[in-house]
């Protein structure tokens, strides 16, 4: 047991339990903070992975931005107190039991990979894995054509969701 | 000994689960994108662990985890609009009342 | 010259063609056209007939063009017109007989007289009443279908032409059934008179049996030579051949079959018996059309055709056999029925039998030229007689209308009397026609083409012949003094004898023209060896249509004997004809009246029994009401009631319920219900269906798990 080890199954625990928060929330903001609980787990997950620029992206991105627009939301279509009635469905055991199966499935699928047991080799000398992520992401014969698309996706769905949500006088 | 990548499959596949089981049991409309951010979150791990884990020299599996990241931006976005704008017309959140697509 | 021959058939032609489509209501122009035409053909006979006179050895010189008409495998099967001695010496008289009657139709159908009170086309025109010389009588009016006649005369011409310059059997056999045709439609030219209806049938179909042997003895010839042709057919060699080859029927060589195949075609178209029933009944028609059809062109086309075949027919001794005794037999036979006829017209018929029996017996025997001889001079006096007749019924019925005595009937004998003093020119015509027919010695025609037959019978010992012929020539002048006497002489009998009147000019000029010939054209044949006058003529006709065969036959013997027979038969006939009938007033004074002949040895009847009934039988019960009504159309309406029963069935068992219910609306109806059930899953709800697809994800993966891996 090392210390890797133990930071790790720390972090696990928490980030499950959060994840759990999160889908049995009874209220929404309480769902939406517990999800922001899990992110931070995932970006320390990322972090031990030695993906920082993915850990502070996490942080960023999901945290600083996506979870605030879910808070925003569940603010502006808040409706008198229905928020307190039963959050759940009525068949919830079914869900469970599904997710039980997949879980089940996927744990035997992931026993079958071959060298599923290994731990990671060290980084090369001087491989810089933030500098080679920036290369590569504007890199011609690299990733710069997905990047590119990524970012005009982004701008449809800026467009889109300020069209969608917004308010325009009608004439 | 570090840690084994089994562990962190594992760890993924539990956080893709109980994302499915959100999904599906939840509700409000937004409880269920909540439950898919976890999803989405499950899948980069996955991603990030198969990266450092067997290629590390490679970037790719960075690349598609970044890439996953903006998607993933851009369909809260839009998702959240949709849901903003119905609620506007019909006034709830809740998804078994959104079914004007019934027969 | 043989161009000219090639058109000597068309000026009737283009005459029947121009009169029916564009002339038919100008009756000048009609006859016009008809009588031009008949000039015009008379006039190329003539010249045809002048230049052949005027070549040497003309039987074997003859004019001939033939024409490829036909591709048959390699060769051509060739048409052609030929003229040789017997067709040029046919080609003149009928030429000169042809044109006499067209004159005198136009006589007959009263032109010029004023149109009838109540005249309709298809009966015999009654009559108009006018008011002249202070009282009412009737006046003869004009025939309603003028131009109708002078058309159909016109195709007979026609017919009759092609007949006698055609140098094959096939055009020859063509003209040949034109006249049939057109016979048919002048006996029957008042169709309105049932009597004329059925007589034309009769004609028809009589001619029609004789005409169906003479076409099986044409393919028969035609298979057996390759030809049809007459200078193909008589070639030595060909001949040899026919007479060689055997056939089974009646012991008679292939020569023998076909020649007596052929001579049926004669014995129904002249006819002899048995095939004579047509002829007296076709006195129906108006008399030019007896004239022409019964004495000049269609009777004396079967014996020309006989006298034509003559090489053919003579090589087999049976057929000649069958031939000798069919025109003996006839002869007395049809005269011993003249002799009892009291209609005027049935009495020139039956003459007009027993004469062609003299030719075809003639024939028989091997007298070529005779044969030849008496068919030409018969033709002339024959025509004339009727022609005669006819102008005498004229003045009857002109006597009947001034009388206003309709009941009586113009073309009976006893009625008549007197005449010679009304009517003249028709009297001498008339008597020089008997006494033709008769045989009268020296100055008439008949008298040297029957004296010809006789005494060829006679010097080549052909003793039943003989004394058959001489019989019926007895007969002969006894019923035609018969016929002169109750006509013309003595006093009339009835007021309307008393009231006739000579006829025109269109008729009694050709009865004049006609009379030099049966007085003058007998004496072209005066035989060599005849006692005063045999020197002083050549034989010409003789020499001129015996060259027609390979071999002139030789002149028979003179002999005392038949030239007796001959004045005795002739001169007793005529006196004891004279000496009976002078005295007979009415048919009940005439002894001669008896039922047997009256009624033409009941023939009639026999075949009416024999074939006529059991044909309507076969028609009328067997084919139309057992066969077509009862078998076939029983089979129909079974198949029809089937067929319907079956469409029932279809539609009712299997149609409506299985197709239309169970399948069409089955279909239907399981979709409708299927669809209603099925439209509950759509919810509408999202984590309803996100639920459904995962369980059914993992049913998948389950499966997939345990199935293949």
């Amino acid at each position: 047991m090392t210390a890797e080890r133990i930071v790790f199954i720390l972090t696990a625990i928490f980030l499950l339990a959060s994840a759990l928060k999160v889908v049995t929330s009874r209220m929404l903001m309480h769902a939406a903070l517990w999800l922001v609980a899990a992110l931070f787990g995932v970006a320390v997950l990322f972090a031990m992975l030695q993906a920082s620029f993915l850990a502070v992206a996490q942080v960023v991105v999901y945290i600083g931005a996506i979870a605030i627009l879910f808070i925003f939301t569940d603010m502006l279509t808040r409706k008198d107190l229905r928020d307190q009635g039963q959050q759940t469905r009525s068949n919830w055991w079914l869900p469970a039991l599904l997710g039980l199966l997949l879980l089940v499935g996927l744990s035997s699928i992931i026993l079958g990979i071959p060298g599923v047991d290994r731990t990671f080799t060290a980084l090369p000398e001087g491989f810089d894995p933030v500098r080679s992520l920036g290369i590569a992401l504007v890199s011609p014969d690299a990733y710069v054509l997905p990047f590119e698309v990524a970012s005009v996706l982004l701008l449809a769905a800026l467009v889109g969701a300020v069209y969608l949500a917004g308010v325009f006088k009608k004439d | 000994m570090s840690v084994p990548l089994s562990w962190y499959l594992f760890l993924a596949a539990a956080l893709f689960c109980i994302g499915l089981y959100g999904v599906l049991a939840r509700k409000n409309a937004i409880a269920m994108l909540l439950a898919v951010e976890l999803m989405l979150n499950a899948v980069n791990i996955n991603l990030v662990a198969f990266w450092r884990y067997l290629r590390p020299v490679q970037m790719s599996g960075q690349v598609f985890a970044v890439i996953v990241i903006a998607v993933a931006a851009a369909e809260v976005a839009v998702g959240l609009a949709l849901i903003i704008s119905v609620f506007r017309r019909r006034k709830t959140v809740m998804a078994d009342e959104i079914d004007l697509m019934k027969w | 010259m043989t161009t000219l021959i090639w058109l000597l058939p068309l000026p009737p032609l283009l005459a029947f063609f121009a009169i029916t489509l564009f002339t038919n209501k100008n009756r000048a122009l009609s006859h016009g056209i008809a009588v031009g035409a008949a000039g015009l053909s008379w006039l190329g006979s003539m010249i045809v007939f002048i230049r052949a006179l005027g070549i040497e050895e003309f039987g074997k010189h003859f004019f001939e063009s033939a024409l490829n008409w036909l591709p048959v495998g390699e060769a051509w099967f060739q048409v052609g017109v030929r003229i040789d001695p017997l067709s040029a010496v046919t080609l003149f008289f009928v030429a000169w007989t042809v044109l006499m009657i067209f004159i005198y139709s136009i006589g007959y159908h009263n032109y010029g007289q004023p149109k009838g009170d109540d005249d309709h086309a298809g009966l015999p025109p009654h009559g108009k009443t006018v008011t002249e010389h202070g009282h009412k009588h009737t006046v003869p009016s004009i025939e309603p279908m003028y131009s109708r006649f002078f058309a159909f005369i016109g195709l007979f011409a026609f017919g009759m032409f092609t007949l006698v310059v055609s140098n094959n059997l096939l055009t020859m056999f063509v003209g040949w059934e034109i006249m049939g045709l057109c016979s048919y439609l002048l006996i029957g030219f008042w169709y309105g008179k049932p009597s004329a209806r059925n007589a034309a049938v009769k004609a028809f179909m009589t001619t029609r049996v004789g005409d169906v042997f003479m076409l099986l003895g044409i393919a028969y010839l035609y298979s057996a030579t390759g030809s049809l042709s007459f200078t193909d057919i008589f070639r030595p060699e060909v001949l040899e051949a026919l007479a060689a080859a055997s056939t089974p029927i009646l012991g008679l060589s292939a020569a023998g079959l076909i020649g007596l195949l052929l001579f049926i075609g004669t014995v129904g178209k002249s006819a002899q018996w048995p095939l004579h029933i047509w002829l007296p009944d076709a006195m129906e028609g108006p008399t030019p059309v007896s004239a022409m059809i019964h004495a000049a062109t269609m009777v004396s086309a079967g014996v020309y055709a006989a006298i034509r075949m003559f090489p053919l027919l003579s090589l087999d001794s049976g057929t000649m056999t069958i031939v000798a005794f069919i025109g003996a037999f006839t002869a007395i036979f049809a005269a011993s029925i003249a002799v009892a006829q009291n209609d005027i017209k049935r009495v020139l018929a039956y003459s007009t039998i027993s004469q062609l029996g003299f030719m075809i017996a003639a024939l028989g025997i091997h007298a070529y030229v005779a044969a030849a001889f008496h068919l030409i001079t018969h033709s002339f006096f024959k025509a004339l007689l009727f022609l005669g007749s006819g102008s005498v019924i004229h003045g009857m019925e002109h006597g009947v209308m001034h009388t206003g005595e309709h009941s009586v009937d113009p073309q009976d004998m006893f009625n008549m009397g007197g005449l010679r003093k009304k009517m003249p020119i028709t009297f001498w015509t008339f008597l020089i026609g008997g006494f033709a027919l008769s045989g009268f010695p020296v100055l008439t025609a008949g008298f040297w083409s029957k004296d010809e037959i006789l005494a060829d019978a006679f010097a080549h010992g052909h003793w039943g012949v003989f004394l058959t012929l001489a019989v019926a020539a007895f007969f002969t002048a006894f019923y035609t003094m018969r016929q002169i006497t109750l006509t013309f002489l003595g006093q009339p009998r009835t007021k309307a004898a008393e009231h006739a009147q000579e006829t025109t000019w269109t008729m009694t000029l050709p009865l004049i023209i006609l009379a030099v010939f049966a007085v003058s054209f007998g004496w072209v044949g005066i035989p060599e060896h005849f006692p005063l006058l045999g020197n002083i003529l050549p034989n010409w006709f003789h020499e001129f249509v015996g060259g027609t065969l390979v071999e002139i036959p030789e002149v028979p013997a003179f002999s005392w004997i038949p030239l007796a027979t001959s004045l005795f038969v002739a001169l007793g006939g005529l006196l004891l004809g004279w000496l009976v009938y002078r005295k007979v007033k009415t048919p009940a004074q005439d002894r001669l009246q008896i039922p047997v002949l009256k009624n033409k040895w009941y023939f009639d009847e026999a075949y009416d029994l024999l074939f006529v009934k059991p044909s309507i039988w076969i028609a009328e019960k067997f084919t139309s009401l057992y066969m077509d009504r009862t078998i076939i159309d029983g089979i129909l309406h079974s198949a029809a009631r089937f067929s319907l029963s079956l469409g029932h069935f279809f539609r009712d068992r299997i149609d409506k319920p299985v197709i239309n219910e169970l399948l069409g609306d089955g279909t239907g109806n399981a979709v409708k219900t299927s669809g209603s059930g099925l439209r509950k899953i759509q919810t509408g709800r999202i984590q309803y269906y996100m639920v459904v697809s995962m369980v059914v994800l993992i049913v998948f993966a389950v499966l997939y798990f345990f199935l293949f891996s």
